[in-house]
């Protein structure tokens, strides 16, 4: 008789993950095809729509990169607390609060000069989105409640709020009571790259990402919080500035989630509107445990991810499948990515039952 | 505000705290096994709209109750898989499973929106239904309503009085013991895993063929996710979560009637009602210190052997 046998692998695979990452997408990819056969549709004609859509021509990949940067430094926090083994799910959120907080500057200052306003609506944005991450770090130091549960409430109440902003004070009287402010002026309006539809958050986001990489490699701070995240116990023993280490995560975490918001409306939309929300929070979430915690991974994941939703609009436009598709991918690609990376650490071993 | 109204008022709000309190106590089963399932919201949905499909296609809401509550467990079994098998993180893998659970209702919902499906009605109680104050509130239900008043202490026996409960919470708190003892431990985090996942089903199920009797997106509004909060608010304990359901239940009818009565307060701000009294309530239940009474190895895998 013959037993599957469990073993540890001394070493976890170097090159596995990248391997494992590409199953876990084919194998998602493939339950998506059958997904849209059952409703009728051509599910390879699907898939390649798909792809087109995301990565097809140049300006796929531009609205593919546009995605990704609100996706990007909402990851980039995410992952920044979950070093820490703080469960930040709020990122939605803070980007909520962040789109408000910039919001309401560019609303009440609309002549202050550009180099003026727009310094002044990222501020707002991260002390908004910052005050959001906030919370559920006091809350969780001072009595210990669960930081999951506050984040993913803050969410609501976030959404909500903004939702009676645009649709009661802030509604713009002469939109039809269509629920959107009214548009920025100019000097409110990050502007793009020229020669591209590109707006300057990408570089920003450039900038962060290396600041961030330097941080976690080689700074001390960055060091205490890897320690921190891994063992708490130890980082305790070793009098590490636990407290300090979680309120600065989740200020960060929502600020940058914050400025994701500021981005958002002020160079996409020019206004205040619920589009805003398209989830990329919770996006945010799948990426940042793709690229595990890593900020250059979690540059490439944005983009695949704001990829993949691009190509989702594109089915949708084409074959009139729900946006919620996409939804439904990034769920099946964590968990199979979750699945695979028991084979990163484990191996099979069939033996002959003695 | 007469007595009718009040009265009305505590209806709604059994009603409304129904399907949480199923999905409460169904989390609470598997956290006792040791395993954390952030899924609830997801599974919920999955439930809502099994429940919501099968009624209407074969016009039995007994059956899409039971099947509603099926596809929660088997839902739920992918988390089972990710973590009792694959030894994923359990944080992470319930996450993913309310990203895919609310995608697939919205993806396979959508062209239900709006219709109807057969439901349960109500089922008036002979005597007990007379009684004054007591009556109108408590037994002037649908059927699911009385199960769910039974199913509190159905469940506070079957973890305190029986093998099988008393194993499932030994494998939550001292797994390795559990072992030594002979238990099998994976079965019994199994066991939770997916009658939790069942009862989460059901509360959806709840949702769409008692409380709506028709589909609509995102009919569970975040239900779910108090349903995982209210399990820290009851201490793991099944009687205080029917408190804690019908305290939420409250909210949410009271939130509903405020906004029908048409009053100044715009109904977001109505509606943050719920998610604000969460965070309040958890605040206060863990000044009180019963954090001590969480399952000792919830949310850790259980190595597997050498």
């Amino acid at each position: 008789m013959k037993k599957i046998r469990i073993v540890r692998q001394h070493q976890p695979l170097k090159w596995g993950y990248i391997f494992i990452f590409f199953i876990a997408l084919g194998l998602s990819l493939g339950i998506g095809a059958i997904l849209l056969s059952l409703q009728g549709k051509p599910p390879l004609k699907g898939i390649a729509l798909l792809f087109q859509g995301a990565f097809g021509a140049g300006y796929a990949i531009e609205d593919s990169l546009i995605k990704a940067v609100p996706i990007f430094l909402c990851s980039l926090g995410v992952a920044l607390s979950f070093r820490l083994q703080m469960w930040n799910i709020g990122a939605e959120g803070q980007y909520a609060l962040g789109a408000i907080g910039a919001t309401c500057m560019a609303l009440n200052f609309p002549q202050l000069p550009w180099f003026v306003l727009l310094p002044l609506m990222f501020l707002a944005a991260s002390v908004c989105g910052g005050i959001w991450g906030l919370i559920p770090a006091l809350l969780k130091l001072k009595i210990n409640v669960n930081e999951i549960i506050v984040t993913l409430m803050l969410n609501y109440i976030g959404i909500l709020f903004l939702e009676y902003l645009v649709y009661g004070p802030w509604k713009d009287p002469t939109s039809f009571g269509f629920p959107i402010t009214p548009e920025f002026s100019p000097q409110a309006i990050v502007g793009t790259i020229p020669g591209t539809r590109l707006n300057w958050g990408i570089i920003f986001c450039v900038l962060i990402g290396v600041v961030m990489t330097v941080f976690f490699r080689y700074t001390r701070l960055g060091y205490e919080l890897k320690v921190c995240g891994e063992n708490l116990r130890a980082a305790r023993y070793a009098r590490m500035p636990y407290a300090f280490l979680i309120i600065m995560v989740m200020v960060v975490s929502g600020a940058l989630a914050g400025s994701a918001g500021f981005l958002e409306v002020s160079a996409n939309l020019n206004r205040l509107q619920t589009s805003v929300m398209a989830g990329y929070g919770y996006t945010a979430i799948v990426v940042a445990w793709l690229a595990r915690l890593n900020p250059l991974y979690i540059g490439i994941a944005s983009f695949l991810l704001a990829g993949l939703r691009v190509g989702v609009e594109n089915l949708q436009l084409e074959m009139g499948i729900p946006a919620a598709f996409g939804a439904i991918l990034e769920g099946l690609i964590l968990l199979s990515v979750l699945a695979g990376g028991f084979f990163r650490e484990y191996k099979l071993v069939i033996r002959e039952k003695s | 505000m007469n007595l009718d109204l009040i009265l009305a008022l505590l209806a709604a709000t059994i009603q409304s705290g129904t399907p949480i309190l199923y999905a409460t106590l169904g989390e609470i089963i598997t956290e006792k096994a040791g395993i954390l399932n952030l899924g609830v919201e997801g599974i919920m949905l999955i439930g809502a709209l099994a429940g919501f499909l099968v009624s209407q296609s074969f016009g039995s809401p007994v059956l899409g109750f039971i099947l509603g509550g099926l596809c929660g467990a088997f839902f739920a079994g992918i988390h089972g898989c990710i973590c009792l098998i694959f030894q994923g993180n359990q944080v992470v893998s319930g996450l993913a499973l309310t990203i895919l659970g609310t995608g697939l209702a919205y993806f396979l919902g959508t062209p239900f929106i709006g219709q109807s499906a057969p439901g349960f009605s109500k089922l008036v109680i002979p005597v007990l239904s007379h009684l004054p104050v007591i009556g109108p509130v408590f037994f002037n239900h649908d059927i699911l309503v009385y199960i769910s008043y039974i199913l509190p202490v159905v469940i506070l026996i079957f973890l305190n009085k029986t093998r099988w409960g008393l194993r499932l919470r030994a494998v939550g708190e001292y797994p390795q013991a559990a072992l030594a003892a002979g238990v099998k431990v994976i079965l019994y985090r199994w066991i939770g895993v997916l009658l939790g996942g069942f009862l989460v089903g059901l509360g959806g199920a709840y949702l769409s063929l008692a409380y709506t009797h028709l589909w609509t997106n995102g009919l569970t509004s975040g239900r779910g996710w108090i349903a995982v909060a209210l399990v820290i608010f009851a201490f793991w304990h099944p009687l205080r979560a029917i408190l804690g359901a019908y305290l939420f239940g409250g909210i949410m009818a009271f939130q509903l009637r405020v906004q029908a009565l048409g009053t100044n307060l715009p109904s977001s701000i109505l509606l943050m009602l719920p998610y604000a009294m969460t965070i309040i309530v958890l605040s206060l239940s863990y000044r009180k210190g019963h954090l001590s009474e969480a399952p000792a190895s919830l949310g850790t895998n259980i190595e597997p052997e050498e």
